[in-house]
């Protein structure tokens, strides 16, 4: 039964991988983007990760990749362009990257303990996350929201008009 | 295993069937209604009473000939009214209508699906359908189109926040995620008593969701001919037009059960009080297009940003202070 999620979700979700990074039009890579983040869902899910699963939806799948389509359409970006900046031996780079990431996650996945162990009564619940992020990780939990307080400031430094005397568009 | 999923699809069939219905009478309903507002007679001509019209709607829509303007992005341009619509259909998997009957002796939940997120996922749903508006209106390759759909969405994320934030005073109080049982938090008194500001939020942010008057600027006619939806026509628009109607009745729906005690209330059986409270919010949304002039673009981020949604904080502010010191 599990199986029979897990599959069709995981392939879709290496489809829509291949997506994002093959498509030629950015905005079919933003959609590309959304079926990944969706599949992951559904794994999740099978997880047992319900509250997860949904904040998965909503925040990655609703919030951030309409920020990036946002961007996207208004710099009206259209097929054809490649990249303003390329970096020397870019793609043995990335290649050299994609491989240690994926050698630290060959290790940690198969050195999981088996069989694995059943999942404690009220696991992924609302409660058993808020418990946990508010709990257990108070530290980094209060340490991200201030990253993204400085992230908005600097933004909103970045975004704003020069003061009227200084060069102006 | 089998009759457990055989129980559900009878059951999604019959939710889709019933929904669709509503929402096609919701046209005339509100056509009839502004009519009403402005002296006319409105659309009487179709069957009695004009009672056939959203037949002949439909008829005619999906009739009409389904055509691309020259240089939209195919793919993105056919997907996008059906992002709109599945998504805005989606939430009726979680929308409780009434409390659990009998039926030939077997209990009968007049929900699909009682999940313990249920009011979570209805938010996601319509978290997603915002991609039905930005993508539909970047297709078409309009910049009338492309307006719409930058405003629309810019409007949706906005108000999504103020609705949200509703919400989660409710669910404070509630101390669960799932609809029903936020609905029978609610059997002494509703939360639109003991939650007042939630309630003006929760319609504010349900009306400016919905994109209707005096929040419609996403098809402000005089600006932007009609939006993001300007160069679609026949069953694709019906698509996002079905979608929008959708949404009213479960805005309506999510009011209804939010606030106004769901299916409690006396004499009556409990989904013709669901159907009542779920009328009574659409009247309201009917009377305010009817009512009110349009806000203009700044005015209305301006209202979700700087007014709101911090009323919205506090409110959470002070009811999490109150469930924590009656030790709740």
């Amino acid at each position: 039964m599990e199986w029979a999620v897990f599959l069709p979700a995981a392939a879709l979700a290496v489809a829509g991988g291949i997506g994002v990074v093959a498509a030629r039009q950015p905005v079919h890579s933003a959609i590309a983007l959304l079926i990944v983040l969706a599949s992951l869902a559904v794994t999740y899910l099978v997880l047992a990760a319900q509250f997860v699963a949904v904040l998965q939806v909503i925040i990655y799948a609703g919030a951030i990749v309409v920020l990036f389509l946002f961007v996207i359409m208004l710099l009206n970006v259209r097929s054809g362009e490649g990249p303003a900046v390329k970096l020397p031996r870019q793609a043995v780079a990335a290649a050299a990257v994609a491989a240690g990431y994926l050698a630290a996650l060959l290790v940690a996945a198969l050195g999981a303990a088996r069989p694995f162990p059943a999942v404690p009564q009220g696991f992924g619940t609302a409660q058993a996350v808020g418990a946990a992020l508010l709990a257990g990780y108070l530290l980094p939990f209060e340490l991200a929201a201030v990253i993204m307080l400085v992230g908005i400031v600097a933004a909103v430094l970045l975004g704003r008009r020069p003061p009227a005397g200084g060069e102006g568009r | 295993m089998v009759e457990a999923l055989l129980v559900a699809a009878v059951k999604s069939a019959v939710m889709l069937a019933l929904v669709l219905t509503v929402c096609a009478y919701m046209t005339l309903f509100e056509r009839r209604l502004i009519a009403g507002f402005q002296l006319r007679y409105g659309p009487n001509r179709v069957g009695p009473a004009g009672l056939l019209q959203p037949f002949a709607d439909a008829v005619k829509l999906i009739f009409k000939e389904s055509f691309r303007p020259a240089g939209a992005d195919p793919l993105v341009y056919w997907i996008a009214p059906g992002i709109a619509m599945i998504t805005a259909l989606f939430v009726y998997a979680v929308i409780p209508l009434g409390p659990t009957l009998t039926v030939l002796g077997r209990p009968v939940p007049l929900v699909v699906a009682d999940v313990n997120v249920g009011i979570l996922l209805v938010l996601g749903a319509s978290s997603i359908g915002v991609y039905g508006i930005i993508l539909g209106g970047w297709a078409a390759n309009s910049k009338y189109a492309l307006m719409g759909s930058l405003r629309s969405s810019a409007q949706v994320l906005s108000y999504e926040l103020v609705l949200g934030l509703a919400v989660a005073s409710v669910v404070l109080s509630a101390g669960t995620l799932s609809l029903v049982e936020i609905v029978n938090a609610q059997q002494r008194v509703w939360f639109a008593v003991t939650q007042p500001v939630a309630f003006v939020l929760f319609l504010l942010g349900a009306i400016a969701e919905t994109g209707r008057a005096p929040f419609d600027l996403p098809e402000s006619e005089q600006e932007l001919i009609a939006g993001y939806q300007t160069e679609y026509g026949g069953f694709n628009f019906a698509m996002f037009y079905v979608g929008e109607y959708v949404g009213i009745v479960t805005m309506g729906l999510l009011a209804a059960n939010l606030f106004l005690g769901g299916w409690h209330g006396p004499l009556l059986p409990g989904p013709v009080w669901v159907a009542v409270k779920t009328l009574a919010f659409a009247f309201f949304a009917v009377w305010l297009r009817a009512t009110l002039p349009r806000v203009r673009q700044d005015q209305l981020m301006a209202l979700s940003w700087k007014v709101l949604i911090e009323i919205g904080f506090l409110n959470l502010l002070v009811t999490a202070a109150i469930l924590a010191w009656r030790g709740g």
